[in-house]
Formats: C-alpha cells, sequence, structure tokens
C-alpha cells in the first residue's frame, strides 16, 4: 500500500510538470500580450521593449518556462506582475477563502444527493424518484451563476435576509466560521456552489445502488430474510466506491473555486484569482494558481483511490 | 468599483482612470490638481501641491514650479523641492534606485517630453522639456507624489510600502486587503480645508459584475456604486437610489485605417459618418449617453463650432456611389467588454445594421479586451485588414483626446495614429499649439484643431458616455464634476 502511494506521489510530478508546460503555453497562444495591461494605451514601442526587459519577456518562451520552473521547484512562484505581490501568498489566501465554501458545498451537496439518490433507487419509478430525479436534472441544467444571482435578488435584495456580496466587514481576514456575522455571508455561494455538483451525484448513487439493488445476493439476503434496512445498508455499501470516484472528481473540481460563482459574489477565492489572472495576462499568478490547483486535484484523485480501497476490500492496489 | 482588484497605491495606480479617480487623487496629490468641486462645466486644472507655474519668457523649454509650503505627508514627512524632483526621477530614469517598472510604464507617455527636474530652492523647481510644449502643464496634473520617506522607511520595497503608503492627499491610508478592500481615513489636517473629508470612513471595494453592484446597493451593503447598467437603471430609482450623470470627455466611436481600405478616402469618412443615427443609438441606452459629434462633448472647452454630421443616409448613400465604393466593405474590431467600452456587443450591432442601411457592408471581428489593445498598439502595420477599431478613450487633454490620432509622428506602434492619418496641416496645426504659450490664442487652436479634426472625419463619431452612478438615498453632498475624476470628500451619509 505505502509503495503505491508513493508511487502515486511521484506521478503526480510529470502531470503537474505537463500542467503547467500546457498552461504556459496557452497564455503564450491566446492573443493580448502580458504587458498590455502595465502600459498606457499608447505606449511606445521603446517603453516596451524596456518594460518587456524588466520582466524577462524578451527571452525565448522556453527560457522563461525553465527559469519559471526553477524557482517554483523551490516554492517561490514569483511575484505578480501587475501588483508586485509574491504569487504563493496569494494563491494561499485564495485558496483558504474557497475552501471555505467549497467544503460546505461539498458537505451539503454530497449528503443530500447521496440520500436522495438512494432513496430514489431504492423507490425506483415512485414518487420520491421522480421528485430526486426532476432536482437533479434543474441541478444540472440550471446555470449555476443564474441560479446565484436569482438567489441574490430574493434573499439579499427582497427579503434583505442576507447579504449580497463579499466576506463581511472583516473581509477574508476577519472571516469566521464560528460567527453568524462572518457565516451568513457564505449562505448564498454555498448554496449556488452545491447546486453545481448535486444533480451528477444524486444521478450515479442512484444508478450505482439501483443496479446493486438488481443483483442475485440481494434477492438472496432477502430470501434469508433480513431486513429491509439492512438490506439497504449492503447495497449501499456495493456501491459506494463508484460513488466515491465521482464524488473525488467533484471534490476536485470544487476546490478551482467557480470564476462565475466567485465574480458574482466578489468571493476573493481561487476562481477570481485566476480571472483576474487572466484578464491582467498576469503570467506568475496564473501559472502558480493553476500548479497549486492541478496539485489538489491529483491528490484528491490519490485519496479517493485510497478511501475506494478501504471501503471494498475487493480493489487490490499494489 | 468596476474594477476587479484594488488599485495599486504605490504612486501611478494601475486600472485605468478609475485607479486615478479612487486611489490616486484621493491618497495623493499631483503638482496641479483637477477642480472637481461642481458639475455645470467641464472640468478644468487649479493649483495643487504647487501654487504657481509659468513658462521661461525666454526659453520656452524651461518651466518654473513654486510649492505649496507647510505641507506635509501622512508620516509627517515635509513635501518641498527635493521631494519632488525624488519623484520625477523614479517614474522616469531606469537606473535610479527605486525604479520600478510597473510605474515607469504606467506613466511613461507624460514624461516623455522632461529633459530633467531640478531644484531652485526648497520651494522652487524647474521642468526642462525636450521640446516646446504649451501644454505641459497639463501633465504634471497625472503624476502623483508619494513621500520619499516612507518608501525609504520599507527599504525601497513596493511590496511593502503599498501597505503602508503615505501621501499628501486627503485620505490617510488605513488598511488594505488585497483583491478585497482598500480602507481610507479622512486626513484632518489637509492643506486644503474646504476639501477635509465630511464622512468618517472611505471603503474601497472592487466589484466587476454590475448585477452584483447593483444588488450590493439595493440590499443595503454598499452606498454608491459606479457605472450600472442603463437596463438596471429604472429598477434602482425605483427602490430610492439617486442616479447622477454628467458628460465628460469620453469618446466612444472608431479608429479608422486611413491606408489600406476605403476609409483612405476622406468622402468615405464622411459617408460613414452621415450613415450614423445618434438619437437611435442614445435610446438604445435608454437615454444614459450623449449623440456624438466630434471627440468631445459639446460642453467641451475645446469644442468649437464644428461640422456635424446629421443623420442623413441617402446622402450617405450618394457619397459612396459618387467614390466608387460599392458595395463598400469594412472590417470592424471590436471587443466584447473593457474599459470605457460601455456595451460594445449591441452598440457595435446597431453601428453596423445604420452602415449597412447607407449601403456599407460590415464585418464585426470581435475579440477579447487585451487583444483589441494589441491591435491598436500595432496598428495598421501589423493589421491592415482593420478598417476600424472600437476602442473608447480618455480624452481628458488635448494629447490624448485629438492630437495623438493626428499627428505623422504618432503612427503606430510608436503611437496611438493606429491608421497612419498623415496631412501635413495638422501636423503644423499641433506644433503651432504647442509653440502658442499665450494660453488666449492656444485655446482658439485647439478649437481650431478640433473643427479640422471633425471635418476631415478622422473617427467615425458615435456617442459620449454620460458615467452613471447609483447612490444611497441617505448619502448627500456628491456632485458629479464633468471629468474622469471625482472629489468624494463633500460626501456625507445620513
Amino acid at each position: 500500500m505505502l509503495n503505491y502511494i508513493l508511487r502515486r506521489v511521484a506521478y503526480a510530478i510529470p502531470i503537474s510538470l505537463g500542467v503547467t508546460i500546457f498552461c504556459f503555453a496557452l497564455v503564450y497562444l491566446a492573443p493580448g500580450d502580458p504587458l498590455t495591461r502595465l502600459l498606457p494605451d499608447d505606449a511606445t514601442a521603446e517603453t516596451i521593449a524596456l518594460i518587456k526587459a524588466a520582466y524577462g519577456f524578451d527571452k525565448p518562451i522556453p527560457i522563461q518556462y525553465l527559469n519559471w520552473l526553477g524557482r517554483a521547484l523551490t516554492g517561490d512562484l514569483g511575484q505578480s506582475i501587475q501588483t508586485n505581490r509574491a504569487v504563493a501568498d496569494e494563491v494561499l489566501i485564495a485558496l483558504g477563502n474557497t475552501i471555505i465554501i467549497s467544503t460546505a458545498a461539498v458537505i451539503l451537496a454530497f449528503t443530500l444527493a447521496f440520500v436522495m439518490g438512494t432513496v430514489a433507487a431504492y423507490y425506483n419509478g415512485g414518487v420520491a424518484d421522480r421528485v430526486a430525479t426532476s432536482v437533479s436534472v434543474l441541478g444540472v441544467s440550471i446555470p449555476n451563476y443564474w441560479f446565484g444571482i436569482v438567489l441574490i435578488i430574493i434573499f439579499a435584495v427582497n427579503l434583505r435576509w442576507l447579504p449580497a456580496t463579499g466576506m463581511g466587514p472583516g473581509g477574508s481576514e476577519g472571516f469566521s466560521i464560528w460567527e453568524w456575522s462572518s457565516v451568513k455571508f457564505a449562505i448564498l455561494p454555498v448554496l449556488t456552489m452545491a447546486m453545481v455538483p448535486i444533480g451528477i451525484i444524486m444521478r450515479s448513487t442512484r444508478s450505482a445502488v439501483s443496479e446493486v439493488l438488481s443483483q442475485d445476493f440481494v434477492q438472496t439476503l432477502r430470501a434469508k430474510g433480513m431486513g429491509e434496512a439492512a438490506v439497504l445498508r449492503h447495497a449501499v455499501r456495493n456501491a459506494l466506491p463508484g460513488v466515491l470516484a465521482v464524488m473525488g472528481l467533484q471534490f476536485g473540481y470544487l476546490m478551482g473555486g467557480s470564476i462565475l460563482i466567485e465574480t458574482i459574489f466578489t468571493w476573493p477565492g481561487t476562481g477570481s484569482l485566476l480571472n483576474q489572472a487572466i484578464l491582467n495576462r498576469d503570467i506568475p499568478v496564473l501559472q502558480g494558481t493553476i500548479l497549486v490547483l492541478a496539485l489538489i486535484f491529483v491528490m484528491t484523485n490519490l485519496a479517493v483511490d485510497i478511501l475506494q480501497t478501504a471501503v471494498d476490500p475487493r480493489i487490490k492496489r499494489g | 468599483m468596476t474594477a476587479g482588484d484594488i488599485p495599486i497605491t504605490i504612486g501611478m495606480p494601475d486600472q485605468g482612470f478609475e485607479g486615478y479617480r479612487f486611489v490616486g487623487y484621493n491618497l495623493y496629490d499631483t503638482l496641479i490638481l483637477w477642480d472637481l468641486s461642481q458639475g455645470e462645466t467641464e472640468a478644468d486644472v487649479k493649483p495643487g501641491l504647487a501654487t504657481e507655474w509659468s513658462v521661461d519668457p525666454e526659453n520656452h523649454n524651461v518651466w518654473t514650479y513654486k510649492l505649496r509650503e507647510g505641507v506635509k505627508f501622512h508620516d509627517g514627512c515635509d513635501f518641498n523641492a527635493d521631494n519632488v524632483v525624488w519623484n520625477y526621477n523614479r517614474y522616469m530614469d531606469e537606473k535610479h534606485p527605486n525604479f520600478n517598472p510597473q510605474q515607469f510604464g504606467a506613466i511613461r507617455t507624460r514624461t516623455t517630453n522632461i529633459a530633467s527636474v531640478d531644484k531652485v530652492d526648497d520651494y522652487t523647481v524647474t521642468f526642462t522639456t525636450k521640446e516646446p510644449d504649451s501644454l505641459f502643464p497639463l501633465q504634471t496634473s497625472f503624476i502623483f507624489l508619494i513621500s520619499q520617506c516612507a518608501l525609504e522607511a520599507v527599504g525601497g520595497d513596493y511590496g511593502a510600502y503599498a501597505m503602508a503608503p503615505s501621501g499628501t492627499g486627503p485620505y490617510k491610508f488605513d488598511k488594505l486587503t488585497p483583491r478585497e478592500r482598500l480602507e481610507l481615513v479622512p486626513n484632518t489636517d489637509y492643506w486644503d480645508e474646504t476639501r477635509i473629508p465630511k464622512h468618517d470612513r472611505l471603503v474601497l471595494l472592487p466589484m466587476p459584475e454590475a448585477t452584483t453592484r447593483a444588488a450590493a446597493l439595493m440590499s443595503g451593503q454598499v452606498d454608491f456604486v459606479e457605472a450600472p447598467s442603463p437596463d438596471t437603471i429604472p429598477m434602482l430609482e425605483g427602490s430610492g437610489m439617486q442616479i447622477v450623470t454628467a458628460p465628460y470627455p469620453h469618446n466612444w466611436g472608431y479608429q479608422l485605417n486611413f491606408v489600406d481600405g476605403p476609409f483612405k478616402d476622406k468622402a468615405v469618412r464622411q459617408a460613414a459618418n452621415y450613415a450614423i443615427n445618434r438619437e437611435e443609438m442614445v435610446a438604445m441606452l435608454n437615454g444614459y449617453a450623449i449623440e456624438g459629434y466630434g471627440v468631445y462633448p459639446p460642453t467641451a472647452k475645446y469644442y468649437g463650432n464644428p461640422f456635424r454630421y446629421e443623420y442623413d443616409p441617402e446622402k450617405a448613400k450618394a457619397m459612396l456611389a459618387e467614390a466608387g465604393c460599392e458595395p463598400c466593405e469594412i472590417t470592424l474590431a471590436i471587443s466584447t467588454s473593457g474599459s470605457g467600452q460601455m456595451q460594445p456587443l449591441p452598440m457595435n450591432e446597431l453601428v453596423k445594421s445604420q452602415l449597412e442601411a447607407a449601403g456599407f457592408t460590415v464585418t464585426l471581428d470581435v475579440m477579447d479586451w487585451n487583444k483589441l489593445i494589441d491591435v491598436a498598439l500595432k496598428g495598421r502595420p501589423t493589421y491592415p485588414e482593420y478598417d476600424g477599431i472600437n476602442v473608447s478613450r480618455a480624452v481628458q487633454d488635448p494629447f490624448s483626446g485629438m492630437f495623438r490620432f493626428m499627428m505623422s509622428s504618432q503612427f503606430a506602434p510608436n503611437g496611438s495614429n493606429f491608421g497612419h492619418y498623415k496631412n501635413d496641416e495638422s501636423d503644423a496645426l499641433v506644433k503651432a499649439i504647442y509653440e502658442e504659450f499665450d494660453p488666449v490664442k492656444r485655446d482658439e487652436l485647439l478649437v481650431k484643431a478640433h473643427e479640422m479634426f471633425v471635418e476631415e472625419a478622422l473617427m467615425l463619431f458615435i456617442t459620449h458616455d454620460v458615467n452613471p452612478r447609483a447612490i444611497a438615498p441617505n448619502v448627500k453632498g456628491f456632485v458629479q464634476a464633468q471629468s474622469w475624476f471625482q472629489d468624494l470628500t463633500p460626501v456625507s451619509v445620513e
């Protein structure tokens, strides 16, 4: 097992490298220039050349990449072109903010979706199934930014129960998950974010559980007189590994924050950091954020694999 | 704010003129300031950290500035001639110990003509220019002065200085959470007592999404929002918000290509201008715009009495026929969004339909804002396929508004003359303006320049923004100046 984990961690290295090369190339393929935002709109060629040299953008792209990589390996993700701030700090702060809402959204969405999916599978074709299926179809098909705006209009503008935007008067520094004055700012973003995975996870739970329920051993269990609750427990346990894989992907996806949701709620997380970096062509920030997110994604998948082994001894890793 | 991040606090802000408006002129002062106290006429300059300035009658390359005495930075250090010399050199000289490339780039176009800045005595400095420039003082109204001792206190580290900046402006820095908020408090010792802020705290929040800004205002989370989208304005008004607007030096139109396509013919350029129904454009924007017949709105100082392209599609058709441009095919580069671009997609669709009704065939090439800026910077040598580019511009001073588009020395990529307009007459006129040091005569020439600009149909003129802002009912005292900059100091919250 330990061997397996080490090997998986080692795999993360080429994956992350690939991601950074890919993203470096994408930034340069995209039209526009990393320096456009730094310069006045009538900058002369002479000014542009001087600034390019000052930031090292006059060097060939592979050299720029290697320079960046060399520093990144020592933990130095460089400085933002736009703000001079250290990228590592920016990413960590943004990640902390995103984790607050994405963890809450994950807990909410996974619990609800799993319960609904199981109930729907058990009462296959019944009212509960139809209700749960409708919710999941809505969850998949409603654009989440639209849902977020609707929530804001209802709960912030009309009812005035919850604030519309931001992380509260103290900003991210003053945010505490133990105080209502902070938590109320997170409720709408969490609800909006939870809508994303709820449909997918509910559907996969439903199909996994109903598949297990149709298998022979379930009939055997019933035949030997086992109660329905216990049957369901067996079914769920058998369906879990498949569902876990879907959950893992969704979890990694939510950790990346959502550009749309974070922009609507001006939540200063990784999604809004990426969005700003893209708009400003702020390559160091873009690279650093994507690298960290890619690592998290790889690690999440690893954790899911290990978890799968734990819940289902039939899956052998080694 | 519409920006996605807090503008940089180390002197020259980023985020365009919004950064100047909210961070620049609040934390800092310039030698010459803009008088933003009224909204009746276009804002003009007034003394700032300099009390008077004049050009040497013998040598028009030398300007003498008398500095305001007794002014202190927020950190207690004195403002004096040494500070001015230090600040200008840190912006201009790449060998200066406090050189910062971002700051250099941000102000470079305004410092290129400065040969040197010299101290005469503690409260007098001289600027020596490379070429005579009768409009030179305007450049110094955009250059912010920071405290040298505050930067030295953090060892010259701009990252650290950004978290503890010190200026002479009406607000002092209190707290900055990057990407989230900047909190400023009144500078009760401000040298201009009439501009000591009448509120306890100014909190600036970046909110790039217009819907979010409207919701934040209506839910009572903020008191003042920039640029609500025109279609949310009726709803905001319905919930009791104050909507303020004013003309200001903003121009939404198209720079043209004078070399490669049909617009090299002046008659075609004029025909395009006749084809535009500006009334319809303003109506589409719910009235939150002004019909554009020139670079400036009619309230501007240099507007004059230019030729007027009244909507006349028949005349446009006839002119195109006479010019032999049938069908007249043009390609316009436009963006999906961007600073000052208003609502580029529906507006460009309307322009396209109006031009086509008059005999043009229009292709809109839609691109990301950064790409469009790249097209504008590199100009027609790199992008001959574009006959026009829709980049809206700040036209606050004559160079930004007119000269850079009409001078052959400003050919892209070395300047903003995207389409390489060249006309000896206009070059001579600009030179004459730079060399005319009698303000009255100079302003007459500037009016002439604007009239020539319009007559030559140097752009396709469409509209000017009126910069709507929405303010909570309990906020009093805001007067919207006819400027990109605004004074928040008189604002009080009841």
